[in-house]
């Protein structure tokens, strides 16, 4: 197989373009992908400074990189679960990457350690409070993002979620008819109230399977290993169908969330927008001060019941 | 060839040459949900796989 713009052998073929790529036209059109989601969804500018959720895994070192190659100002954070053995190697990539790659940009990584804040990993934090290890890891990580972003006066804080990730959400979403959950997914989420930083997702144009090509081909070194809490989880098997599908009918996963995206549009125009709906229902939680729907907000609900010594 | 897989880490021998679209559907994997990796080299699906080959076949998807 041919690259389709150079006469180069193709590393790729992406079906749902009907095209194919070598190296470094397949890097060039991620970036290129990237800074149009940037500019369309209004992300964030040149002078904005941007914390990057780091994980160790493809997407969120893959969105790093993109971003520092396209000049923005953009430092890390990585939450260490404390989960044995895995968050050990997670970091350690985090690290090599931080210290190759990003520092002689002049990026900077800030680590963050779940036990010295909780007394304990996610693992027997999500047991403490008989929750999915999922479902706690994600409070806490959210959290701890917007803690950091917010404290540190970030002008916005970036995920490395892709087509796969929002698609799938998608379809649990609609699924189990989540409305307020489907009003919230956006690839840009403003910093509707105080206490919220603005939130973005610059990989939402691209699929996980172009993104790890994209990592491969550009030699960054992140970790293959899956995360041995999200066995079973439901997400992997929403992904699973969509490639199904996406398999049968190449573009499947990108017209369901794009035109997902294009009708909440079209709803937006014609309801109240999210800030004002938000500066309607939050409040800051009253330990911790952090935008909450409830009184107390849910990580440190999750906090307090993990350190309550069990009846 | 030699097939480095994950998810668990295993490694299998198959009977080469086959192209990689071949490799995909003996093992029974879905394409869009996988790369072929050969050294350092990504390849497409036309590719042919020699029978001294080693290759990874490995998983993109991730997330809980």
């Amino acid at each position: 197989m041919r690259c389709r713009k150079c006469p180069k052998r193709a590393v790729l073929g992406l079906p749902r373009h009907n095209t194919a790529f070598c190296g470094t036209c397949l890097t060039e059109f991620v970036r290129t992908q990237v800074q149009r989601a940037i500019k369309s969804q209004d992300m964030f500018s040149p002078d904005d400074l941007i914390l990057v959720a780091v994980s160790g895994g493809k997407d969120s070192l893959t969105l790093w990189e993109i971003l520092l190659k396209l000049g923005y100002k953009a430092n890390a954070l990585y939450v260490d679960l404390g989960i044995p053995g895995y968050s050990e190697r997670s970091r350690e990539k985090v690290e090599r990457f931080a210290r190759e790659v990003a520092e002689p940009c002049g990026a900077r990584l800030t680590i963050h350690r779940v036990e010295e804040d909780a007394g304990a990993g996610i693992k027997e934090l999500a047991t403490l409070v008989k929750r999915p290890t999922c479902s706690a890891c994600g409070t806490i990580k959210r959290y701890q993002f917007n803690r950091v972003a917010w404290k540190n006066h970030y002008d916005v804080m970036s995920t490395g979620h892709n087509l796969d990730d929002e698609a799938a959400r998608l379809l649990g979403n609609v699924l189990q008819w989540q409305e307020e959950y489907l009003q919230k997914q956006s690839p840009s989420l403003p910093a509707s109230i105080e206490g919220f930083a603005k939130k973005v997702k610059p990989l939402y144009r691209m699929t996980e399977r172009e993104i790890a090509a994209y990592a491969v081909v550009n030699r960054i070194d992140y970790l293959v290993e899956e995360c041995p809490m999200a066995k079973g989880a439901k997400m992997l098997v929403y992904k699973d169908v969509l490639n199904r599908l996406e398999t049968e009918s190449p573009g499947t996963k990108h017209r369901f969330y794009w035109g997902f995206l294009d009708k909440q549009k079209k709803a937006a125009a014609s309801s109240m927008s999210m800030t004002d709906i938000d500066q309607a229902i939050l409040q800051p939680c009253t330990t911790c001060s952090q935008p909450t729907t409830a009184g107390t907000c849910s990580f440190c609900r999750l906090m307090t019941k993990a350190k309550t010594p069990a009846k | 060839m030699k097939v480095h897989l994950s998810h668990p880490t295993r490694e299998i021998e198959l009977k080469g040459p086959k192209p990689v679209g071949e490799i995909f559907k003996t093992l029974n994997l879905i394409p869009e949900a996988f790369l072929v990796i050969r050294g350092q080299d990504l390849m497409t699906e036309d590719e042919m796989v020699a029978d001294g080959d080693v290759i990874e076949v490995r998983p993109v998807i991730s997330g809980g």
